[in-house]
């Protein structure tokens, strides 16, 4: 099974499985637009960690990839949905070491300084939306103080 | 139907188990000709003859027990097993699904064609379309069952060969009087992480070992549930006092880590398992020594 890189894709993920194919998808589409060994490995690793909250926190949905052009500059959106239970408290949620189930707590807030856009929505009982995007060769983002 | 008791098997079924009962023989005679017996007995024919008799008589009995369209009917058990070595033998040779189950539509026609020459020639014309229809469906159940375990052949070697991938991918290997180093390779997931642990632990007893090195060189991706339990390994490592060494941090993976916030915290870690080696060597007062330098110590 192989999905083109430079198209439009939808993954589901459903289990253990899937978000194995989601790292692989996600470092082969990266890898087409041209981004580095570290851009690369820092999507992936975000990818990693919203697709396991997208399964263990809601309960399973999907990610979409969508190649992105803006200019010259190549960038890739990836879209995480969920139908689960939502986040009540997104900010206690971004914040490191927060966590509502046995991890680190660190997925959330961790993905975030992963990528250069980052934005989520979450509907309490109806689903949460998380939208990340990476663009190839921009440095990272500034760090936000708090 | 299977509620159908053996009085109550119509007609046309009937006649078809006495017909396969009958013409066993001729018709494993010429199914020793088809493409699909001729392909996997390649030694014998007699050895074709025989296994299709094999399956001719489990076709008769499943007719018997009125459940030609059950493809779990208790007749075909005794063919189930070598149905399937057939099924494997030709999806081994490079035949799609498909094409075997085509091979085996082949088998019905040459069954069919004694089937009506053996009819009596008097025969209703409304008789003899039911024996041929119900002979076609217990051909077409026999097609489901080749299916069906090949099927469940597959998924069996895909359970065993999960089973495997966990034995595998986790060796323990012993460097030295008292180290012992994991390569992890792929991905870590629950199951697979449990294992590693286990083994660690167990060998860190056998071994004696002080000091233990996880190598992630072959781990393409650090995140933080990887992190936690490459932690949780190195606790448990320490709680029996040996001390973990994590060696085979990629600048990629190191620049990610520092992104994503994750702090191995108090582990030792090394760029490479050579510097893990030395580290350790190091730290048990073993020097490596080149023949001929005056027994100057290279690390």
């Amino acid at each position: 099974m192989h999905t083109a890189a430079g198209s439009q894709a939808r993954l589901p993920i459903r289990s253990d499985m899937d978000l194995v194919w989601v790292r692989q998808h996600v470092r082969q589409a990266a890898a087409q637009l041209g981004f580095g060994l570290v851009d690369q490995t820092k999507l992936v690793t975000a990818a990693s960690e919203l697709a396991r909250n997208t399964l263990v926190y809601g309960g399973g949905g999907t990610m979409e990839t969508e190649p992105l052009v803006e200019g010259t500059t190549h960038g890739l959106r990836l879209t995480f949905s969920d139908e689960g239970p939502g986040i009540p408290d997104l900010e206690q949620a971004l914040s490191d070491g927060f966590t509502s189930g046995g991890g680190l707590g660190m997925g959330l807030g961790g993905a975030r300084r992963l990528v250069h856009e980052f934005g989520i929505e979450s509907t309490p009982g109806a689903g949460t939306t998380v939208r990340v995007t990476s663009w190839v060769g921009r440095p990272p983002r500034p760090r936000e103080e708090s | 139907m299977p509620e159908q008791a053996e009085g109550t098997a119509g007609a046309p079924t009937r006649e078809v188990r006495d017909f396969l009962r009958r013409r066993g023989e001729q018709i494993a005679q010429r199914w020793a000709d088809e493409p699909l017996f001729r392909a996997v007995f390649t030694v014998s024919r007699d050895e074709a003859v025989e296994a299709g008799k094999a399956v001719v008589d489990a076709l008769a009995q499943v007719a018997d027990a009125a459940r030609v369209e059950d493809p779990d009917a208790a007749g075909f058990t005794a063919v189930r097993e070598q149905l399937a070595r057939m099924g494997a033998a030709r999806s081994r040779a490079g035949l799609s699904t498909a094409q075997v189950s085509s091979e085996l539509a082949a088998l019905r026609p040459p069954v069919e064609n004694l089937l009506v020459a053996d009819l009596p020639e008097d025969a209703a014309v409304e008789h003899v379309r039911s024996c041929v229809t119900t002979l076609n469906v217990l051909m077409g159940t026999l097609r489901v069952v080749v299916m069906q375990t090949a099927l469940s052949e597959g998924q069996a070697l895909i359970d065993r060969q999960r089973l495997q991938l966990l034995e595998v991918a986790t060796p323990v290997i012993k460097l030295w009087d008292g180290i012992v180093a994991v390569p992890l390779i792929g991905t870590l997931d629950s199951a697979r992480s449990q294992v590693v642990m286990e083994t660690l632990l167990e060998s860190i007893v056998e071994q004696q070992a002080r000091y233990a090195i996880l190598d992630i060189t072959g781990v393409p991706t650090v995140d933080s549930l990887v992190a936690q339990h490459l932690m949780k390994t190195v606790a448990a490592a320490r709680l029996m006092g040996a001390e973990c060494i994590v060696s085979g941090i990629r600048p990629a993976i190191a620049q990610t880590m520092v992104h994503l916030g994750l702090d191995l915290g108090t582990v030792v870690t090394r760029a490479s398992l050579a510097d893990a080696l030395g580290y350790v060597l190091h730290q048990l007062g073993v020097g490596i020594v080149t023949p001929g330098t005056n027994g100057s110590v290279a690390r």
